[in-house]
């Protein structure tokens, strides 16, 4: 009998715990959810551990996976997306408010610190190069597709034929990159900064280069809007600014929304 | 004891599967409240997802058969033998089961990838794995694997050794006891285990995206593209997703009702 009524103190407790997370809602009240682009990933850690307003919980993945998690009812605070589409996409249907640029980052041809094979665009097309690059709809993806198409057609079909992986963010091109299970890949400049030396940068022809300009939205009906507000303002004029800055982000193109 | 302390439990363990049942069963049925008939039949036109359906079908298949061969004769040396270094081999054998697939897909490439353990080993041999469909394989085989093995180790421990005993005495060679007395007497363990296993390689997808990439037609199987329609096409994604529930259950089915007739037939005879 006695080891009953401890099995059921147990169970009632496991039950109380288990309620106890489950509508914990309560200790989020100070904290700020961003969801943010894999590419932002050492610029927002580094501007989450400095940002004084409050602590911020951070998560990283390709910016239309997290697009769709908002369109399914997930509610971050804020939503910064490697491109300017998705926020605005997700502004006209009434799920954030008006979004604002606030970095611009440079696509290139990343490779192995000692590859060889590789040294410029025109190497892509060559029959034993192996490419890893971003999924259509992932903004890393989306990106090649506009340098690609600004190819000639042989030149794009050959660079495709030689493509391995189809990423759903950067952070997959940059591992399949350092783990040399490819030659090559299109990332942006930051994410060969970020690497410490382990991947090189090929620069893109001017003429090729996509506009790469980042958007982000306070999400409508966040609990913390305050405190959104002043973790955006800090990406343009502050803490994230010099964050990003720092990372290789550069600043919003001129006359941008 | 009086049946009124007794009742107070009953009612704790029928709320307890109640529970269990509602937390499982739930966001399995709103797959398919969500997605209805209409959008499981445009998944079934969709190339895309009929190649990963395929994909994985085919790799998942590859990857169960090398198991139950390689691991039925290696769970039954598990089961029967005492020998140094057995409760390791045993631990070694469970691992993968413990291991997050994103630490699979790390390892597999520390081990297999150009840069890993085998890399240059592979690379002279002009093998190469990553990115390939034999990388699917080997990720299905690496993760699923235990399920089997184990639960064939335990059917085979659970063999009436009396049988064995009386067949050897007989004048059967161990091998022929294996496969006339064995493996009939674990068949439904045996089954059990593959279903599991293959349900599991089924829905594999850390360390198929980390070790073997996402390419349509190549390695992109199903998980791999319903995570990347997730991002462009939700519909799409629940679709696909809801053909595979469909597949693993039958899958889980088929081989539940197999593995009970064998030991119903078993019982008969």
């Amino acid at each position: 009998m006695n080891s009953e009524r401890r099995v059921a103190a147990v169970a009632l407790l496991l039950a109380l715990t288990l309620v106890g997370c489950g509508v914990g809602k309560g200790d989020q009240g100070s904290s700020l959810t961003v969801s943010a682009a894999s590419s932002l990933k050492d610029a927002f850690t580094q501007y989450a551990e400095a940002f004084s307003d409050g602590e911020v919980k951070l998560q990283f993945a390709g910016s239309n996976a997290l697009a769709t998690q908002i369109r399914q009812g997930v509610r971050p605070d804020i939503f910064a997306a490697a491109n300017t589409e998705l926020p605005q996409e997700l502004f006209a249907a009434g799920l954030v408010e008006r979004p604002i640029i606030f970095a611009g980052n440079r696509l290139v041809i990343a490779v192995g610190r000692d590859a060889m094979k590789v040294k410029s665009l025109a190497d892509l097309s060559a029959r034993d190069i192996t490419l890893a690059i971003g999924a259509a709809g992932v903004p890393v993806g989306d990106y090649t597709a506009k340098v690609l198409s600004r190819l000639p057609s042989v030149q794009r079909a050959a660079i495709l034929n030689n493509v391995r992986s189809r990423e759903p963010d950067v952070g997959g091109i940059v591992g399949k990159l350092s783990q040399g299970a490819v030659d090559a890949g299109f990332v942006y400049i930051t994410d060969v900064e970020a690497s410490g030396g382990r991947l090189k940068a090929i620069e893109l022809p001017p003429a090729l280069e996509p506009h790469v300009a980042y958007g982000v939205a306070v999400v409508k009906g966040s609990a913390q809007h305050k405190q959104a507000e002043t973790f955006v303002a800090g990406l343009l004029d502050g803490g994230g600014q010099r964050a990003l800055a720092g990372a290789g982000f550069e600043p919003p193109p001129a006359g941008a929304r | 004891m009086s049946s009124g302390k007794h009742g107070w439990f009953a009612c704790l363990l029928v709320l307890a599967l109640s529970v269990t049942l509602t937390f499982l069963f739930l966001p399995i049925v709103a797959i398919f409240v969500d997605s209805g008939p209409a959008q499981l039949l445009s998944t079934l036109g969709d190339p895309s997802s009929l190649e990963a359906l395929r994909l994985s079908l085919e790799c998942s298949s590859i990857a169960v058969a090398i198991i139950v061969v390689v691991g039925t004769p290696a769970a039954y040396l598990l089961a029967t033998r005492n020998f140094r270094g057995r409760a390791l081999a045993v631990t070694v054998v469970e691992l993968p089961l413990v291991l997050p697939p994103a630490v699979a897909g790390i390892a597999l490439l520390a081990a297999l990838g150009p840069n890993g353990l085998l890399g240059p080993a592979l690379q002279d041999a002009g093998i190469t794995l990553v990115l390939q469909t034999a990388a699917v394989v080997i990720a299905l085989t690496f993760v699923s694997a235990p399920f089997y093995v184990r639960q064939a180790q335990s059917a085979f421990g659970a063999v009436d050794r009396t049988w064995m005993d009386a067949s050897r005495t007989l004048g059967a060679s161990e091998a022929r006891s294996f496969l006339r007395i064995a493996i009939p007497a674990a068949l439904p363990g045996l089954g059990a285990g593959l279903a599991l296993a293959w349900g599991r390689a089924l829905g594999e997808f850390g360390a198929t995206l980390m070790f073997a990439g996402s390419f349509r037609g190549i390695t992109q199987t199903a998980p791999l593209a319903i995570y990347e329609q997730f991002g462009t096409n939700f519909t799409a994604a629940l679709g696909l997703s809801a053909v595979l529930v469909a597949i693993s259950g039958a899958l889980l089915l088929t081989v539940k009702l197999f593995g009970g007739q064998a030991a119903l037939g078993r019982v008969e005879s």
